[in-house]
């Protein structure tokens, strides 16, 4: 059957305004760009190296993930979403799993909840210093970024040392976890904890007070508190702007309601403050990071047979009736875990904002629709906005500083 | 299900609609020609000033479902703290539902990407086009009845033999 072409609007040309802006250039920027640092491009209006306007053009990355979603299983399609936000794959998987096991109403341990809050923090740090470190690379200082890029390694360790993958991890289940947290990873990660705050000092002396960094970011890109809540920003562009929200805080989720944090905020709203922001929250995660560490509770990291998700050891499948059961009905194809008729809206505070997901379940045990409502995606709609007036050499800095991953952006 | 102060109050004059709740989460069911001035009344009077997310499911082989499109607007109250979901249902032929660009600013790619992926259209968005796939794609690959494994695009491509190579 022959596919009948959508009808689309042809794009509004304006001919008298088009006359008007003869003398502007027309510019390119990217695909493939080194600045970018992801696959996406933006058509710049040029008046002189002054930005007229910035016309996003985005998709280059576009693989369905959303369609994908529809066709694999609940604990399948999380590594799926250790594709989207590749920089700190570890939150998304914590994201998937919160939102599946909301719409399954399932509670899960609190030795768990305690590891997927450790994770999740330890994902923070990795990819608030990724992005502040491109920051730094973009305006010209690079040994910042090798710092922060030397750090991150670390954490990739403690992740393989966890899971066994250091890049995409997939490492939450439906119910719980791929595996329990051993002493050598405990050790690890209290290495890290130990080690890491110098380096941070080092990072902080480095970038905080460098006049030329300070000149390039200060007042650059300032979003206002209005048009950040108006954009729907969320994380820690919102909190540079004034906005005081953090989903730990306002409706905590995981171990976050037993834990002391603060919530860092700026009012400037320009990349210096996200800069800032973000140093300030590593410090807050690694604070978490400790707590949680010290406090982890003994107990299952799975629930238990009754809830019918999460596979049994082998001790209780061989030994127990119900373990046998479990095991039987999750494994047959025809079988699953039961799902309700109906849907569920769930996020999480990523490193980058508020990362959600749309689920609806049909009963069966592959989402009807599984939505992701990305943060860069609503992030990069901002972009125009704030690059307007500025030189083509802020744009870098903008660009970085709002954190954008071309994987998530297009999904 | 004890419905907060507002919601009561929102029914008063949106006698259309209808509420429910799973686990917790407040859904608000609405046709769709009130949808705009449900939007603008939660906006406008209960302080709902973020527009989290636009999405849209397609209930064509979902279980007991009687419309094809379910759209779905999250919102939140930045300083109520509040959420609430508000959906409504839309069938073919007339699936073009007023935008919500004017009301927030983030609409404006969240409409483009259901528009995208549903084909639904959004009355009085300025720039509505395309935004993930390009602008000569012939279908909405997100509804049911797009397969999985592409149609259309992957037949259109030349067979290059080794003469023409």
């Amino acid at each position: 059957m022959p596919l009948a072409p959508s009808e689309l609007s042809p794009p509004q040309v304006d001919e008298a305004g088009l006359a008007e802006q003869d003398y502007l250039w027309t510019l390119n920027f990217g695909p493939q760009h080194p600045a970018t640092h992801t696959t996406l491009r933006i058509v710049l209006k040029l008046d002189g190296e002054r930005v007229v306007d910035a016309v996003p053009d985005i998709g280059y990355l576009h693989s369905g993930f959303e369609k994908i979603g529809e066709h694999l299983d609940y604990n399948q399609y999380v590594t799926v979403t250790d594709r989207m936000n590749y920089i700190s794959p570890m939150a998304n998987n914590v994201a998937w799993h919160h939102a599946v096991e909301a719409l399954l109403g399932i509670e899960i341990t609190p030795r768990c909840k305690y590891i997927r809050t450790i994770i999740a923090e330890l994902a923070r740090i990795s990819d608030h210093l990724l992005c502040n470190g491109a920051v730094g690379l973009d305006v010209g200082a690079f040994t910042f970024f090798l710092y922060g890029f030397y750090q991150r390694e670390v954490i990739y360790d403690i992740f393989e040392a966890l899971c066994g993958a250091r890049f995409t991890n997939s490492y939450t289940r439906t119910g719980g976890l791929m595996y329990d947290m051993t002493p050598l990873v405990i050790e690890k990660t209290r290495t890290f904890l130990r080690a890491f705050p110098k380096t941070l000092d080092d990072m902080e002396r480095l970038l905080g007070r460098n006049r030329i960094f300070i000149d390039r970011t200060k007042g650059v890109g300032v979003l206002s508190k209005q048009e950040a809540i108006s954009r729907g920003c969320t994380g820690p562009i919102a909190r540079a702007s004034g906005v005081t929200r953090d989903l730990r805080k306002d409706s905590p989720y995981l171990a976050y309601a037993d834990l002391e944090f603060n919530v860092p905020c700026a009012t400037e709203g320009d990349c210096y403050s996200r800069y800032l922001v973000r140093m300030a929250e590593i410090r807050e995660s690694l604070k978490i990071v400790e707590q949680a560490l010290e406090n982890l509770p003994s107990g299952p990291v799975n629930v238990g047979v009754d809830e019918r998700v999460a596979l049994p050891d082998k001790k209780q499948v061989y030994q127990t009736i119900e373990g046998t059961i479990t095991h039987f009905e999750l494994v047959m194809l025809s079988r699953g875990f039961t799902v309700p008729n109906d849907e569920m809206y769930a996020a999480i505070e990523a490193p980058n904002g508020e990362l959600g997901f749309y689920l609806a379940g049909d009963g069966s045990d592959r989402a009807y629709r599984a939505r992701c409502r990305p943060p860069s995606f609503i992030h990069f709609a901002t972009f125009p906005h704030l690059i307007r007036g500025h030189t083509l050499s802020d744009i870098v800095a903008v660009l970085g500083s709002l954190n954008i991953i071309a994987a998530e952006l297009d999904r | 299900m004890i419905l907060p102060s507002y919601l009561l109050a929102l029914k008063q004059d949106f006698l259309s609609a209808t509420t429910s709740e799973y686990i917790g989460q407040l859904r608000l069911r609405i046709p769709a020609d009130e949808l705009q001035s449900l939007l603008t009344a939660l906006k406008q009077r209960y302080e709902f000033d973020m527009l989290i997310d636009i999405t849209c499911v397609d209930y064509l082989n979902y279980r007991g479902a009687t419309d094809r499109f379910g759209l779905v607007y999250v919102l939140l109250g930045t300083e109520s703290n509040e959420r609430l979901i508000v959906r409504t249902y839309l069938n073919e032929p007339d699936l073009t539902v007023p935008s919500a660009v004017p009301l927030w600013e983030s609409a404006n790619w969240l409409e483009r990407e259901v528009f995208d992926m549903f084909g639904i259209r959004f009355a009085g968005h300025p720039d509505l086009r395309r935004i993930l796939l390009p602008p000569e794609f012939a279908s909405f690959p997100l509804r049911k009845d797009y397969p999985l494994q592409g149609r259309g695009e992957r037949h259109n491509f030349p067979v290059l033999t080794r003469e023409s190579a």
